[in-house]
């Protein structure tokens, strides 16, 4: 089963990081995901930038476009995984591991029901 | 990150909220910055023993605002303090306040607070030490090794400027629409000056005086945050992310300053332009245009240019007509200038700002841009002359020495009796 791993954090308090703090952060997360690659559970990662770039359209009889996240949240969805694992206690370990290299916050992990890898993309 | 870690980081995130909104209840601004502190203190005891609250900020409000008026009670009648355990019970009071933390209350608390910074008798180097101090939450010392000054001074700086605040008579009343616009206003042009602080900083005190640019930027996503829609506050965003991106690749291993043309474009944060341009694309869909969503498109082509010469100099240089139209200013003339000697050549470039030497004879950039013009129209004597007056006028070493270099070039040139 594929799953989707949403990382959720305060983007005030995580944008309070130095970049030293941040840069040790990032360091640790990719220890785990040398860990995850290596073992072929790893699909795309991505990072995503403050939700205050963020644009929402609002679906309707006219589609509503409008500042900012969909959600004003205390926590953002600041970026997501895509792994792959016979099963759920293991996609739940992952979040764990993820999470101890990256405390506070949360990790959501979602099964994902249609997965398009794409190619364009960068 | 440690545990510890993460606990300064959110009382630095709440900071913002949580001081304005103690200087709403007690209207006096030590008082707030003493609870704060106060609750900062509980937060650093409680929160790992407890594990952090659901949200920190109505948290520190709700124990800042029993700590201040305990010191207030206790001042007046010696009584004793509540128990802490009385004061880490916080479950139900805590939710109530988180439910008002997203009324519009706050928001308007975080923007007086920031507002106070900009009072107009404030000279701009108190507005930007008092708004690090009360909104970033930077320390006396951090502020003071910034702006190169003894702590002793900073501090008296900061009392000075916080004394003229408290005697202007501070806001309280919830701001109408025109008002919050302006206050909008006036916090976006001080969150300018902070940034300029740092970036305007040479290379010597480049790394020392980065946090300002940070601190500058995290504030105004903290605006964007709390006014959405607001079409400046994201080209302001834009505009400092767009140059803080730059700061990598502005001085050589040496600490000389690498003009714009010449920087390595691989060291520009990619991030930080990614962030830039899709706070631009965001705001120019609003279109309101407006000093700096202007300022930001014209960074904006430059962040785009994967090499100097793809820059789109024409499309500058109409930015910078509608930013003459908007904010007639002989610096950006002179700006102007720069773009209409790429499209049009030295010659025009030179005529369109010798008009302005008197408005700005006291202006370094301007005798730099002359003796460039001059220069590469082959006028060397003037070209000499203009550098000369450039090199009286700098503001830091690194601004003289690259001046020296244009010259150095002159007259080996002259000596050798060819060009380049």
């Amino acid at each position: 089963m594929q799953y989707a791993i949403l990382c959720y954090h305060s983007e005030d308090v995580v944008g309070c990081w130095s970049k030293a703090e941040d840069d040790a952060v990032m360091a640790r997360l990719a220890v785990v995901h040398e860990r995850l690659a290596k073992a072929g559970r790893l699909g795309p990662v991505a990072r995503l930038l403050p939700t205050t770039a963020a644009t929402t359209v609002r679906n309707g009889r006219e589609p509503l476009v409008l500042d900012g996240p969909f959600a004003e949240t205390k926590e953002q969805l600041l970026g997501f995984y895509v792994v792959d694992f016979d099963t759920f206690e293991e996609a739940i370990a992952a979040a764990e591991e993820l999470g101890r290299a990256n405390p506070g916050g949360a990790y959501e992990v979602r099964p994902i029901g249609l997965y398009k890898p794409g190619g364009g993309a960068p | 990150m440690t545990d510890l870690a993460w606990i300064e980081a959110a009382l630095t995130a709440a900071r913002p909220q949580v001081v304005g909104a103690l200087l709403r209840y007690f209207r006096d601004l030590d008082t707030a910055e003493d609870a704060f502190q106060d609750a900062s203190l509980r937060a650093l005891n409680n929160w790992p023993k407890n594990g952090p609250p659901r949200d920190p900020a109505a948290w520190l409000i709700l124990v800042g605002r029993n700590a201040a008026i305990d010191a207030t009670r206790r001042r007046a009648k010696q009584q004793a303090l509540p128990d802490e355990a009385v004061l880490s019970d916080l479950g139900d009071a805590e939710a109530a306040i988180a439910e008002r933390l997203d009324g519009a209350d706050y928001r308007d608390d975080v923007l007086r607070l920031m507002f106070i910074c900009c009072h107009p008798d404030l000279p701009p180097t108190q507005q930007i030490a008092l708004a690090l101090r009360i909104v970033a939450g930077l320390t006396v010392p951090q502020i003071a090794r910034a702006f190169l000054v003894s702590e002793a001074a900073m501090e008296q700086r900061i009392t000075r400027a916080k004394a003229r605040v408290a005697g202007a008579g501070v806001p309280f009343e919830a701001p109408g629409a025109a008002e919050r616009a302006e206050r909008l206003g006036a916090v976006a042009a001080m969150l300018y000056l902070v940034f300029n602080e740092g970036y305007s900083a040479g290379a010597a005190e480049a790394d020392r005086r980065r946090p300002l640019c940070d601190e500058a930027i995290r504030l105004a996503r903290l605006l964007i945050r709390l006014f959405p829609s607001e079409p400046e506050i994201m080209g302001l965003t834009a505009l400092m992310l767009l140059q803080h991106a730059r700061s990598p690749a502005r001085y050589d291993a040496d600490g000389a300053i690498v003009l714009l043309d010449d920087q390595d474009r691989r060291l520009w944060s990619g991030r930080m332009i990614a962030e830039g341009l899709a706070l631009i694309d965001k705001a120019i869909r609003h279109r309101l245009p407006g000093p700096y969503q202007v300022q930001a498109a014209i960074a904006a082509l430059h962040a785009r240019a994967a090499r100097p010469e793809d820059t789109d100099w024409a499309e500058i240089d109409l930015l910078y007509g509608a930013l003459e139209r908007m904010q007639p200013s002989p610096v950006v003339t002179l700006n102007r200038a720069v773009a209409v000697s790429k499209v049009r050549g030295a010659e025009a470039a030179l005529a369109m700002i010798e008009p302005l030497e008197g408005r700005l004879a006291g202006y370094f950039h301007f005798f730099g841009v002359k003796g460039a013009f001059l220069m590469r129209l082959g006028r060397a004597a003037e070209a000499r002359e203009a550098f000369g007056r450039a090199i009286a006028l700098a503001g830091s070493a690194e601004e003289a020495a690259h001046i020296r270099q244009h010259l150095d070039r002159l007259m080996a040139e002259g000596a050798g009796g060819g060009g380049r």
